[in-house]
């Protein structure tokens, strides 16, 4: 059975269906979850997409944290299930406290909107499960909050236990040790600002994003087994 | 009836400033600051952008409301990771 990623659509989310056809392609089944429900339907994995959450007011992801779904994506998380912040996901699940740090403005002050190279630092993530380390990939980045910060100790922590999953070969925005993507300590949340289903088809540019989705279908099949 | 004495609610008008906190780079800051010079403005230094939030709470007393906000402004108001902010309360709707 294909294993199921369920994509949460926030108002002002983007992108959701560019993961569900992403997801579709590898051979898995993407589907769509309201923010506004309190269930995830028995989905293997989540997605929380990119976009602009509740208009990003406050502060991006500041009130998506108290969808009435986000329970339901904690005990997920809680439980060991794949969990991937893309993008505003990404601000999200730092707001929500599912992964430590915050993402503040760009250090240019500047929406960056542009392919941008990655280093896969860590292999054994949600997102990066047979994914060599040392792999470079080109994967858009689009936002304007993804200067990534955290506490020196949180900083120590994520490099010691290895929790850093993806670093700018160009440092764009400013993030602290050129952080682009970070994992939980359970390795099965993922939060990164570049969008991979945005390089899932040759047509887009690039299929750099293919060996990330791939990923999480893996770790999404074997948790059902 | 039963004779029943309830706490008066009273009202308190709310100040809340968030800001980065010391040692987070505030590029919003640092642009603002380098452009005042280009209209004459000389001198000026340590320029820090936040928020501002005004807003009337019911509480028993002051205490209370300040107890409130602060609970408030470490949940939602600021991102305790990379925000400090200061809360000013008064007695009394907002003039």
């Amino acid at each position: 059975m294909a294993a199921v990623v369920g994509v949460v659509v926030f108002p002002g989310s983007n992108c959701e269906l560019d993961v569900v056809e992403a997801v579709g392609a590898l051979g898995g089944e993407g589907r769509l979850l309201w923010h506004g429900d309190t269930s995830l339907g028995g989905v293997d994995a989540v997605v929380l997409p990119g976009g602009f959450a509740h208009g990003d007011y406050l502060r991006p992801g500041a009130i998506a944290r108290f969808s009435p779904i986000m329970a339901a994506v904690g005990e997920h998380a809680a439980a060991g299930g794949p969990l991937v912040g893309i993008c505003n996901g990404f601000q999200v699940l730092t707001e929500a406290g599912l992964l430590p740090g915050a993402l503040q403005k760009n250090a240019g002050l500047k929406f960056l909107c542009r392919p941008e190279r990655l280093r896969v630092e860590a292999g054994d993530t949600a997102l990066s499960t047979g994914v060599d380390v040392g792999t470079e990939l080109t994967i858009p980045i689009n936002h304007f909050e993804g200067n990534y910060t955290c506490e020196p100790e949180t900083l120590a922590e994520l490099r010691g236990d290895d929790r850093i999953v993806f670093r700018y070969v160009d440092n764009p925005n400013g993030s602290v040790d050129d952080i682009a993507g970070i994992c939980s300590a359970g390795r099965n949340v993922v939060g990164l600002m570049p969008h991979p289903e945005r390089a899932s088809h040759a047509l887009l540019g690039s299929t750099d994003g293919l060996p990330l989705l791939r990923s999480l279908l893996v770790t999404a099949g074997a948790l059902t087994g | 009836m039963a004779p029943a004495i309830y706490a008066e609610a009273m009202q308190f008008s709310v100040l809340v400033e968030t800001r980065l906190r010391t040692g987070v780079a505030d590029p919003q800051g640092a642009t603002i600051e380098r452009s005042l010079p280009a209209l004459g403005f000389d001198g000026v230094s340590g320029v820090r952008v936040g928020k501002a939030f005004r807003f009337t709470v019911e509480a028993a007393d002051e205490a209370a409301a300040r107890a409130e906000v602060d609970d408030m402004c470490r949940r939602f108001l600021t991102n305790p990771v990379i925000e400090d902010a200061t809360i000013s309360v008064a007695a009394g709707a907002p003039a």
